[in-house]
């Protein structure tokens, strides 16, 4: 469903050029949904930026059901994928009410019988038509990401990209979003990537997972292999230990200076 | 004034309440909390809106102008700080019970070098530049600085964000407090970074048996690296218990929280979503 090849991402130019991604392959089959995961800063991010083409400038082969990625994709293209951003306090519009932000998509594609399709979406992501005429500051953070997530989904999507969907949130709310989005794949059968730094979170969402550090994917497993921590890489491996919670020895292990300090 | 027994409580917190004016109405944030720190590390959870901070803060009073503070009791080391004027605060605050924000890139005044901004600390000590700048050295090195030369001379957006929270560590241990109030410190850091502060962090305040007040969201986080958990709901302790007892708490609250947390090791189908009790409001 998707296949990604040698993509590579710069920053700047000469000597404050930066390979945020450089060099990453990997493929997601339909239906499935593929973690990556790293620290803040190596590229996990801008890999989904890439594929959704905030970020044009990359090069590589990128391909999405079947078709190339085009530098600069025509309309069509964004019907078949979208994107649901980490913090819902600053993806949506302050100024426009749940009706405008979710009308605004189904008006740039022609999209007729926006009424229904408006209502309906509300109704799946759990807020219902009540909240129609709601500015976002009427709602909570668990609505807005609710609303953000039917933004994605009222142009029917094959494809959702998630950056870091719950981490703004509660663990409370995180756990109602994780279930609503389980709920949507498998009733719409979407195929999904989420990106986050919670590898418990990726551990309940996803499928298979590839751990990135500094623009490059240094292990791939699927998550029955992280779930019994059966990591291939050093690197895989510590993040692994630190992500388990606070442990005295550990942490003393890990207490040598950060490179560059 | 401060006794050598370490179990015995330097700060005594008795029915504390927050209440804030808005235009609109009162809003009660904290509603009658106590408890009490000896020479450990005690933890308070809960999510957002639940008071955690503003307890932290209502400690130094350190609340927002609209606030209102008041308790039947509230004492460290016998200093009253309920009723303590502006003037008998400053010599609290920061010299006996210090404050670690949540983010060093805001926390940090942005225009003045890492090295001198610790140093302000030291205040009126009537210390020699010489001896200022050794004292600042010997703290950066403590938090694992390996560089402290090249670091004193930086500005906070030269630097790293673990690197960061050092140097705040570095700069609220200076004045050698008996009390340390960390508010999320290391919410805004990877989690391998994490690990390494917390390693500092741990290590200094028991090497200089100080006690630690840790605001959290992260209930994993503090079951490995408190002593005691007091768990807050809508403003309230709800719950208070050994860290590692966390696992087996008994208030619903907890229960529920703990619940809906993902796990690495087993996947569940769906993840349990907390269903809130009016009755927790009141319990």
């Amino acid at each position: 469903m998707i296949d990604v090849q040698n993509l590579r991402v710069s920053f700047g130019q000469g000597a404050s050029l930066v390979h945020a991604v450089d060099g990453v392959s990997f493929s997601v089959r339909e239906g499935e949904t593929f973690g990556l995961v790293g620290e803040s800063g190596c590229g996990k991010s801008t890999v989904l930026r890439a594929l959704c083409s905030l970020n044009p400038d990359w090069t590589g082969t990128v391909s999405i059901a079947g078709a190339a990625l085009a530098p600069v994709p025509d309309r069509a293209f964004f019907r078949r994928l979208q994107m649901v951003f980490q913090d819902p306090y600053g993806s949506l519009h302050p100024r426009h009410t749940v009706n405008t932000t979710l009308g605004e998509p189904l008006a740039i594609h022609n999209i007729p019988d926006r009424d229904r399709r408006i209502i309906e979406v509300l109704d799946q992501v759990g807020l219902g038509a009540a909240f129609r005429y709601r500015y976002p500051h009427q709602l909570s953070g668990g609505q807005r990401q609710r609303l953000a997530i039917a933004r994605a989904l009222i142009l029917e999507p094959r494809v959702l990209l998630l950056d870091e969907p719950t981490s703004a949130l509660d663990v409370s709310v995180q756990a109602e979003i994780l279930n609503l989005l389980s709920d949507l794949r498998r009733a719409r059968g979407l195929t999904c990537i989420l990106v986050s730094h919670d590898l418990a979170v990726v551990a309940h969402m996803c499928d298979r997972l590839a751990v990135m550090m500094q623009g490059r994917i240094v292990e791939e497993l699927d998550v029955a292999a992280l779930s019994a921590g059966r990591t291939t890489t050093a690197y895989g491996a510590g993040l692994l230990a630190a992500s388990r919670g606070y442990d005295k020895r550990l942490a003393s292990s890990l207490t040598a200076d950060e490179p560059g300090a | 004034m401060s006794t050598t027994d370490p179990a015995a409580p330097q700060l005594v917190v008795d029915d504390l309440h927050v209440r804030f004016r808005t235009p609109q109405r009162i809003v009660h944030a904290v509603r009658g909390v106590s408890f009490t720190v000896g020479r450990e590390k005690i933890g308070i959870v809960g999510e957002s809106g639940s008071g955690k901070s503003t307890v932290g803060r209502a400690i130094l009073r350190l609340t927002a102008p609209n606030a209102t503070v008041s308790a039947t009791r509230m004492s460290f080391q016998g200093t009253d700080l309920a009723g303590a004027s502006e003037r008998d605060l400053l010599k609290v605050r920061g010299r006996r019970i210090g404050m670690i924000m949540q983010d060093p890139r805001y926390a940090l005044d942005p225009v003045m070098r890492v090295g001198e901004q610790i140093g302000e600390a030291l205040d009126g000590r009537g210390l020699s530049a010489a001896e200022r700048r050794a004292k600042v050295m010997a703290m950066l090195h403590a938090v694992r600085i390996r560089n402290p030369e090249r670091v004193y001379d930086l500005y906070p957006h030269e630097v790293s964000g673990g690197m960061g929270q050092r140097i705040m560590i570095a700069m609220m241990l200076l004045p050698e407090p008996d009390l340390m109030i960390a508010d999320e410190p290391t919410s805004a850091l990877d989690v391998t970074v994490r690990m390494q502060v917390l390693a500092i962090l741990d290590e200094l305040v028991t090497s200089r048996g100080l006690g630690l007040i840790f605001i959290s969201h992260d209930l994993n986080l503090v079951a490995g690296f408190c002593d005691r958990v007091l768990i807050m709901y809508a403003g309230r302790i709800v719950e208070e218990c050994r860290a590692a007892d966390l696992a087996a708490a008994q208030h619903p609250y907890t229960r529920g929280l703990l619940a809906s947390l993902p796990r690495i090791e087993s996947r569940q189908d769906r993840l349990s979503v907390l269903q809130r009790d009016p009755a927790w409001l009141e319990a």
